[in-house]
């Protein structure tokens, strides 16, 4: 165990030593979220005048919506850096050092986390500066942050299972295309659920993304249904743990592949 | 432990129906350094990778500083060090960065880390790059970093795949003093694995020559060339001539054998090459097949791969795929 631990310590630095090299790298993606935050809040901002969508600003109903696609966005294409790692030998170096398998999927995790929870944290504070509010408080935006940062874990996670087992860099731009609009418009990132249709309802109802986003809502309301934070970060924290343990499982497959 | 590397009868196939390795078998001893010649694709690395516990051979065994690389791959780990073809330094990080966080995942302690790693530093000639990213280094700077990093832990047995492949010659040259200085270590063994034949030829005490996923002919350099009596001669037309004028020609010449003709090329031994030359340009001559250029060596490795891989170094190492068979005249196989 303390193999483990300080296994992941030690990967975990290298990546976040490499991450605070190229600090631009993380403001940069900040972009995409930026333009989204302010064309939707902006092009939207009447929505909430629809009977029954229950929000005050539509730009206090979209934050959590954008803190959420980003995480999406971001992690999706974290395999990236795995096909570097395996096409630049780094994988097969640490593969013949005594450092545990799972420490060195652990590292990718906890830099994807960290890099995650930097970027909401930034996009909260900017729609706040734009005029949202949060009434939840602090631990409202703590149950947000959470949940983006499990939602980014699972698709890093798969993420870096397809970089393992089919080492091919459009597969992992294709993951990212053909999952982030599905996920996040079949989901309640932008639309009260009482006004969806009922067939985009029933499959938001299994969306991963939408889990995270009524966790985040729920936690981040005045009056705060920590049952539905539980049951919604309970099911987003179940798959988290199972698509870690798919990249570990393809961690060891792709040693066996070589 | 008898052995520090000990290979038997290695076999790996690769998913459409290549058979990277077919039987391969091969020891090192402690203080050795074996060298594993052979063309590129002839398995020269997937023994690497097996012996290394990044690939799981399909069927034999092998033991690694007196550990089963299947059965207890996280002990091999530990004693080995490896120098893989690709560099595998993190580009980004400087020398230094890459030389310690190597020794803590081997668990040494901070300052045990970081004094080993300004001793290696010092001793590759990396100490004022120390702080510097890899990106910037020269090959020949990347390719120390990496041996460097191989010996981080005081491994037992090292692993150094085509150390020199890309390199340029001064750098080639400095990469050849080093490795000879490992060699004077005696407790540790070396597996190099080379396609220069003057590399395999300069530093490996020992040699084995890999064709085709087997090894075909081990021994020291000296005594697989000796193995060869007397000199090459080597011939070379314009164009190929016709085999069987030039089998009847050189059939009557005593002392001539071990006649192989390779298109435009011919290979032949001869007890002394300097006088047996014109007698064989003399009997070509008659025949209709003026040889353009003719030369006598002494035996070079090419000529025991020619000898025991059936075809010349630089042709296989071209074409790994194609498989030849060369025209054997009147040789003694």
């Amino acid at each position: 165990m303390s193999g483990l631990l300080t296994g992941t310590w030690w990967m975990t630095q290298r990546r976040l030593s490499a991450l605070a090299r190229t600090p631009a790298v993380l403001v940069m993606t900040l972009v995409q979220p930026m333009i989204w935050l302010f064309l939707f809040g902006e092009l939207f901002k009447r929505v909430v005048e629809l009977p029954g969508f229950g929000a005050p600003s539509y730009l206090d109903y979209l934050v959590p919506g954008v803190v959420v696609m980003n995480a999406v966005s971001l992690n999706s294409f974290a395999g990236m850096a795995t096909m570097d790692e395996i096409e630049r030998g780094t994988m097969n170096r640490f593969l013949v050092t005594p450092v545990r398998r799972s420490a060195i999927t652990n590292a990718g995790v906890v830099e994807q986390a960290l890099s995650t929870a930097f970027q909401s944290l930034v996009i909260i504070a900017l729609g706040w500066a734009a005029g949202a509010r949060y009434p939840g408080g602090a631990g409202g935006l703590a149950v947000l942050v959470a949940a983006s940062v499990l939602v980014g874990v699972v698709l890093a996670a798969l993420s870096n299972t397809l970089a393992l087992l089919l080492r091919d860099r459009n597969t992992i731009i294709g993951l990212n295309v053909m999952l982030l609009l599905p996920l996040t418009f079949l989901s309640s990132a932008f639309m009260a659920k009482g006004l969806m249709p009922a067939w985009i309802r029933h499959v938001a109802a299994f969306n991963p993304v939408s889990w995270a986003l009524d966790a985040g809502r729920a936690a981040m309301a005045g009056d705060p249904d920590w049952g539905s934070v539980a049951l919604h970060g309970g099911w987003l924290l179940a798959l988290t743990v199972l698509t870690i343990a798919l990249a570990v499982s393809s961690l060891r497959s792709y040693q066996r592949s070589q | 432990m008898a052995h520090a590397i000990e290979a038997d009868r290695l076999v790996k196939h690769y998913p459409g129906d290549v058979r990277a390795l077919d039987g391969l078998s091969v020891t090192v001893g402690r203080g050795e350094i074996l060298g594993l010649l052979g063309p590129n694709g002839a398995g020269k690395s997937t023994t690497v990778k097996i012996l290394t516990t990044l690939v799981r051979p399909d069927a034999g065994t092998a033991s690694v500083a007196g550990h089963d690389v299947l059965r207890r791959p996280g002990r091999v780990r530990r004693a080995i060090g490896v120098v893989a073809q690709q560099s595998g330094a993190d580009p980004g990080a400087g020398g230094r960065a890459n030389l310690v966080l190597q020794a803590r995942l081997h668990g040494m302690g901070g300052a045990d880390a970081r004094r080993r790693a300004d001793e290696l530093l010092d001793r590759f000639g990396l100490r004022d790059a120390a702080a510097r990213p890899v990106k910037t280094y020269s090959g020949g700077m990347r390719r120390r970093l990496d041996v460097a990093l191989g010996l981080v832990h005081r491994p037992q047995v090292l692993f150094l795949d085509e150390p020199t492949t890309g390199l340029d010659p001064e750098a080639r040259a400095s990469m050849w003093a080093e490795i000879a200085r490992l060699a004077g270590d005696d407790a540790l063994a070396i597996l190099l694995t080379t396609h220069y034949l003057d590399e395999a030829d300069r530093l490996a005490g020992r040699l084995a020559i890999v064709d085709r996923g087997r090894v075909v002919a081990e021994g020291t350099p000296d005594a697989l060339k000796g193995e060869l009596r007397g000199d090459a001669v080597h011939l070379e037309w314009g164009e190929a001539p016709d085999e069987a004028r030039v089998r009847a020609a050189l059939g009557r010449l005593p002392g001539v054998r071990d006649v192989v003709l390779d298109g435009p090329r011919l290979s032949a031994r001869a007890d002394d090459g300097a006088s047996a030359v014109p007698a064989v340009l003399a009997a070509l001559d008659q025949a209709g097949a003026p040889v353009a250029a003719a030369t006598v060596a002494r035996p070079s490795l090419d000529d025991v791969y020619l000898r025991y891989a059936g075809r010349r170094f630089a042709q296989a190492d071209a074409a790994p795929d194609a498989a030849p068979e060369p025209a054997a005249i009147g040789g003694a196989r």
